[in-house]
Parts: structure tokens; sequence; C-alpha cells
């Protein structure tokens, strides 16, 4: 059984003012490392949010493990937004404690291990840490829950390459074979070889749902250089 | 918890599936010594961890090596380097023709004749 399974859906923000999702259908398989891509405003965290019940549908459903989302899906589902939702003011071992008090997967011993590996002061306050290691503290904590689906939301936005080999690092050692990853960004170059499958999402709608290698195979490029001629063409037919 | 190793990222090239690009790596390792005859490789999430892929993209291209021979599986202990001597040396041969046929197109493309392309050689190979 598919882990995720979109069907129809649709999500309208205000009305006549055109779909930000539209009628969007797929299924996600567990244990897989999936890339959710598109451009700026294609629809990529519109959808995170519907599947993990943070938004509403205006039709269709959002399924996983055949259910709708509510508390077993939210205690499943560990979500990294594209903004910091965290109290500026606490700690980071005050943060770790706020995420072992909510969630009951969550490796508190992981969270520190990673925390050590940075360098990363448990006793510092979150707002006093660079804009790099708040991103990265944000995704220790996301990362070290055992949950069944990670949706991270632009996690390699904006730190440098070596925070990014230790993001894919921590991304490859933490999920599991039974857990899904699914991961929204537009900077395809820097995660694609530890993706199984890509999601192309333009203006609300599926363009491509493809494994990596698979396009590799049938079109000879990467998904990289996919990805820049499909949204070329689609600027120009615009 | 056990201490990560750090990936290192591989630069894959972008005109073959990643999995093909793993083969090639792990065959040039086996040619070359790296890892030796019967030697045990490293699991997949340890060899996905240290090339920076998918474990699902390092199982596949463990796959392919064990369907070409290169890999065996044992049912408990894991994977192993293959005893076949002749499978390794055929390998090796293989790769060092393709390697001089390529050298020897680029010294053509450059204008160079038999002759230098020889004398070439010689000058490195006395190096």
């Amino acid at each position: 059984m598919a882990l995720l399974e979109f069907k129809n859906l649709s999500k309208t923000y205000v009305k006549d003012r055109g779909q930000a999702l539209n009628n969007v259908s797929f299924a996600i398989e567990p244990g897989k490392i999936v890339g959710l891509l598109g451009p700026n405003g294609s629809g990529k965290t519109t959808l995170l949010k519907l599947t993990c019940g943070l938004l509403v549908p205006t039709s269709g459903e959002v399924l996983f493990n055949g259910k709708a989302p509510g508390a077993e899906s939210r205690a499943a589902i560990a979500l990294l937004p594209d903004k910091s939702y965290l109290a500026d003011w606490m700690r980071v071992e005050q943060i770790l404690d706020f995420f072992a008090d909510f969630f009951p997967d969550f490796d508190k011993a992981r969270a520190s291990q990673l925390l050590r590996e940075l360098n990363i002061d448990p006793k510092q306050r979150f707002k006093t840490l660079s804009k790099g290691n708040q991103e990265k503290v944000q995704l220790i904590v996301v990362m070290s829950r055992r949950a069944q689906l990670y949706l991270l939301d632009e996690p390699i936005g904006g730190v440098d390459p070596a925070a990014r080999d230790f993001i894919i690092s921590t991304i490859l050692t933490n999920y599991s074979e039974n857990s899904t990853v699914m991961i929204a960004t537009h900077l395809i170059s820097d995660i694609e070889t530890i993706l199984d499958e890509v999601i192309v999402i333009n203006q609300g709608n599926i363009a491509l749902q493809d494994s990596v290698d698979g396009i590799r195979e049938n079109r000879g490029q990467s998904v990289d250089q996919m990805f820049r001629e499909v949204f070329s063409h689609v600027s120009q037919a615009a | 918890m056990k201490e990560r190793s750090k990936p290192f990222m591989l630069s894959f090239t972008n005109d073959k599936p990643i999995y093909a690009q793993i083969v090639d790596l792990v065959e040039l390792r086996i040619v070359t010594g790296v890892y030796q005859p019967q030697s045990k490789l490293p699991s997949v999430r340890d060899l996905a961890m240290e090339m920076g892929v998918n474990p699902n993209t390092m199982q596949r291209a463990l796959a392919t090596l064990e369907t070409e021979g290169f890999v065996k599986s044992e049912r408990t202990s894991g994977r192993f380097v293959t005893d076949d001597a002749a499978l390794i040396s055929e390998k090796r041969e293989s790769l060092t023709r393709e390697k001089t046929q390529d050298f020897v197109q680029s010294m053509r493309h450059y204008g160079c004749n038999d002759a230098e392309i020889v004398a070439t050689v010689q000058h490195f190979l006395n190096d």
C-alpha cells in the first residue's frame, strides 16, 4: 500500500484567483527519498502543508496510510517548514525538551549527538545562532524524530557547501527503510544523487513523476538539466 | 551512537544513470586492488554514505555487480568481491584498452602521427 496518496487534490486560497494545486493525483511508496521539484510558487509548500493537515483541501483528498490527516498522521509525520516556528528566545537544549514533550518518537540522544558534531552549544539561545546554524538546528530536531514520513521544505536554502554535505549525510543516516523523505526544493543538482524519485510540479500541476535513473536513462541527461529544459520551455510558452 | 563517516561527495556525470557510474567505480576499485578478491565489501548503507547516494541506488548498483559476477552475496554475512581472477583481469584489459583507445584518438585529433604518439609515450615511460 502506498504510504501517501493524493487523489484529485485541489487547493484554492482566494476564490477566482486561480488554484495553488489543480487536481493533483499521485502516490508515494514507503522507503523512498523523493524530490518535490518546481520553481517558486509552483505549489510545493501547499502540497506539504496539505499532507500534514495544516491546510484543508478545497477538493480531493490526502491519504496517509489510507487515512485522512489527523492525530495519527501528525504523530508519524515530521515537517521541516520553510520558515522557522521555533521560539527564538529558547536555548537549544530547551528546544530539544520541547520536541521530546511533543513527540514520543523524538530521539533526544541522537539530536544531542548531531549538535555535538556541529559544535553547537546546547546552552546557546536560538536567536543568537547564525542563520546557517539555525537552519541546522531545525533540521536536526526534525530528523531526530523516528517518523514514517519526513517532509523537508527547502532544507538547503541558505547553507554553505559544507553544511549541505552535513544535511545530506543527516538525511541519509537518519532515514530508514521504512520511512520516506520528501524534499521540496529548486536546488536540484545539490540533492540529485540521494533521490530515488522526482515529482516535478508546475503551476499547481504534476508535470512528471519518474525515478532519477529513469530520467537519466530515457533522456540521457541529469534531472537538473531536464528541469532547466522543461522550465525554459514553459517560460517561453507563457 | 556510532560516529558517522563523512560522506565523500563524488562528482557524478550528467549523461549516465547514477547506479551505472557506481558500478564503474566499484569495478575500478576491484581492478586496482582497493577491494581485494574475496574481501568483504562495506554495507550498502556505508557505501551509500561514502558516495553520498541513495541506498536504493547503491542496492541496484550492487545487484548489477552481482549479475556481472564481480560481487557475490553470502546470505548472512554480506557481500564479497569475486575470487574469479580471470574475470578481474578481463575487466582490467577492457579498461586499459578503452583508455588507450581514447588516448590514441585524442593524439590523432591533436595531429600527431604514429611515430610521435609512440615517442610521447616513450618519453613518459622513461620519466
